[in-house]
């Protein structure tokens, strides 16, 4: 896996058509790794009788609201990048 | 009673079918027609997942309340915690158990459906799956909560957790003071459906 919990993260805004997991109000937000579940296979071929392999990483990823609260949401690694 | 009578009675269903109804019964059609699965299948399957309801999870909320091991277990490995209790939510999708603290409040929503925790849960309550919940939840949790009559002090954190992909969370609300000579299951009895969603914290009743 690329990263370890506490590593900075920016959600992808590149374009995508068709089924997926990421939701928008997440994408292009900078987020850190707050736990890593494992490998789960793909929704976005799954979702079309694809067999969704290779399985993706997923990581629950903390992103900062007002006040010290937060949102964990999944995320998989494919729409992650390393942010600084 | 006889039908000897002169008047007409209106077909038990006058209301069209909605859409989705209808799409999904066709989708049934040809998944049992094409051998992908068959009907007893998706008998047994609504069958069990209707026999599913909150006094599952309260189960071990409770069982976690007067046991600091399993309540150990139940954070590191929900599933096989369930297994201990006689409850199987099955391999997928992952079940995940999030403690709230004096200093932590998880609460649960699903942003893009209404994924839920059905195998410990039952189905999820309609507000769940309402667009202004799923909206809210992320953008302004305190207010919410406080519509849900949960008022928190600023020093305790909310984490809402956004269920986005195949982990289903359960939220493990904290014991409620006054409950020390309460049993396990007097316990479970004061762990409520939306305790466990995150949206309220449980009582101890007089």
């Amino acid at each position: 896996m690329t990263f370890a919990p506490g590593d900075a993260v920016r959600v992808s805004t590149r374009p995508h058509d068709g089924h997926h997991r990421t939701p928008a109000y997440l994408k292009g937000r900078v987020g850190t790794i707050h736990r890593l579940h494992g490998g789960f296979r793909n929704p976005e071929t799954r979702a079309y009788a694809g067999d969704g392999l290779p399985e993706q990483q997923l990581y629950l990823v903390r992103f900062g609201l007002d006040d010290g609260d937060c949102v964990l949401a999944d995320v998989f690694e494919h729409w992650l990048e390393r942010a600084t | 009673m006889s039908h000897d009578h002169d008047h007409a009675h209106e077909p038990v269903t006058t209301v069209p079918e909605p859409p989705a109804a209808a799409r999904v019964r066709a989708l049934e059609e040809l998944l049992v027609e094409k051998g992908v699965l068959r009907r007893d299948d998706i008998h047994r399957r609504i069958d069990w997942l209707v026999s599913r309801s909150p006094a599952d999870g309260a189960k071990l909320v409770a069982r976690s309340w007067v046991d600091d091991e399993f309540r150990r277990r139940l954070l590191a490995d929900a599933r096989e915690a369930a297994l201990e209790v006689g409850l199987d939510p099955g391999p997928s999708p992952v079940v995940v158990a999030l403690e709230n603290t004096e200093s932590v409040h998880h609460m649960v929503v699903c942003t893009l459906c209404s994924c839920y925790p059905k195998a410990l849960l039952g189905p999820p309550p309609e507000w769940y799956k309402s667009l202004p919940y799923r909206s809210r939840a992320v953008s302004d949790p305190r207010g919410v909560l406080r519509e849900f009559g949960v008022d928190l002090e600023d020093d305790v954190e909310v984490r809402v957790v956004d269920s986005t992909a195949d982990i289903r969370y359960l939220v493990v609300p904290r014991r409620p003071d006054g409950t020390e000579s309460m049993s396990e299951h007097e316990l479970a009895a004061l762990v409520t459906r939306d305790s466990m969603i995150g949206v309220a914290v449980p009582n101890a009743r007089a």
